[in-house]
């Protein structure tokens, strides 16, 4: 069963290290992340709906995935906010529960078959944000 | 010196030839590198959330193990880097992270972050010294405009990797001149390629590939160098092929006049897919 969202939004506060009250919403975050596109909720809207409790949504978006952890935003915040901590919190808690992984191990060979140069660390890293 | 050395899984399989001339040239130039045993993949991805514990375990040993040794961590693999650096950075600050890892881990000595994590660049620069480098070189790559792809994970955050300027890196640059070419500088040259959303969905990186290389030719770069192997995949497969992409190791073995470096795909890092399912770090 999954707890309230208000105690969600504390857990994704703890996990991520993030003070997400120091956010100053000048959207440079947003400006320099290169899958601004790709996200439903951008690395500003991550800071804005944590702080204001609002994780329901966040969770249930599964462009969550196409975040790069790339660490832009994180290195180019004013305030050290940490976007992408918050994004990562937000992906993890989803992956956790059953069925919400992004990655399944049965895809593995296809891709492997349709591509042999696919590198390990590509699969590895994939399997990062596998939980059964 | 010598140097404990962390290949990671990558550099045994798809790309052998980071390891391969990384370890000849550094023969080369008087510097030992020698392999922790039974090292285990460090996961590739650095765990963000706090409360990951046993996804940082395999990074603790390989930095006890070079702790055990005296010596400092040397790692090749942009990504071995970012884990390496950050779980230990983790150790040395985080005491929670610190009591969990060495309660499961009960190593004979306690480990807190003591290990320095040293990339093959910055052995480069801070150990051999670029003008020594210089002199070593045999084969001066004269005329070749070669742009530094740094990507992001040798660089940010910079706080916890302090590799370089994270928005004006220069090391890579000054490793091209070292080995007498015209490094090129370029906007995009430390912006994500796409990194492994290349697996479900290649199109978003496939258009960041895109970008980068463009921006690059734009400047003027006619090659670019990488130290990662996931860039490497991504810069080679949805780049042009206009633009010739190597590993920053190939070019150093070229420049010492140690011999000449394979066409991409025939070398050490041809493959086939039964090497990949052979999976993280157990084949060699």
């Amino acid at each position: 069963m999954r707890l309230p969202e208000a105690e969600i939004a504390a857990v994704v506060k703890q996990i991520s290290g993030s003070d997400v009250k120091k956010c100053m919403k000048c959207g440079k975050c947003s400006a320099t992340c290169p899958a601004y596109g790709e996200m439903r909720f951008h690395p500003h809207q991550f800071v804005t709906m944590v702080a204001r409790g609002r994780v329901d949504e966040l969770l249930k978006d599964e462009t969550v995935a196409r975040c790069l952890s790339c660490f832009a935003c994180v290195e180019r915040c004013p305030r050290g906010v940490e976007p992408a901590n918050v994004v990562a919190a937000i992906r993890v808690i989803a992956e956790r529960e059953q069925g919400g992984s992004n990655f399944v191990p049965d895809e593995v060979p296809g891709l492997i078959e349709a591509d042999g140069e696919i590198p390990q660390q590509a699969l590895v890293s994939a399997f990062r944000r596998y939980r059964k | 010196m010598t140097y404990s050395y962390y290949p990671g899984c990558t550099l045994k399989t798809k790309a052998k030839d980071l390891d391969f001339y990384g370890r000849e040239c550094a023969r080369a130039l008087g510097v030992e590198l020698e392999e922790i045993e039974e090292w285990q993949c460090c996961g590739a991805v650095y765990p963000v959330v706090r409360d990951e514990i046993a996804t940082k375990l395999s990074a603790v040993r390989a930095l006890m193990a070079a702790r055990d040794e005296g010596r400092e961590l040397l790692t090749l693999c942009s990504a071995c880097h970012h884990v390496l650096t950050r779980v230990n950075h983790d150790m040395l600050t985080d005491p929670d992270v610190r009591a969990k890892a060495n309660n499961y881990l009960k190593p004979q000595v306690p480990y807190a972050g003591e290990t320095k994590v040293v990339h093959y660049l910055q052995m480069l620069r801070d150990e051999v010294g670029f003008d020594v480098l210089a002199k070593a070189v045999k084969n001066p790559l004269k005329g070749r405009k070669i742009g530094a792809y740094y990507g992001c994970l040798l660089l940010r955050p910079s706080k916890v990797m302090a590799f370089d300027d994270p928005e004006d890196p220069r090391i890579i640059e000054d490793f091209i001149k070292a080995l007498g070419a015209t490094p090129v500088v370029y906007a995009m040259r430390n912006e994500c390629c796409g990194g492994y959303v290349t697996l479900k969905s290649e199109e978003q990186s496939r258009e960041n590939v895109q970008r980068i290389i463009k921006n690059a030719r734009n400047h003027g770069a006619e090659e670019l160098i990488t130290a990662c192997p996931l860039c490497m995949y991504n810069l080679r497969k949805f780049g042009d092929g206009g633009m010739r992409i190597e590993y920053i190791t190939e070019l150093l073995y070229e420049a010492l006049g140690l011999g000449s470096v394979q066409e991409p795909g025939t070398g050490a890092d041809a493959g086939t897919p039964a090497d990949a399912v052979c999976g993280a770090g157990l084949k060699s």
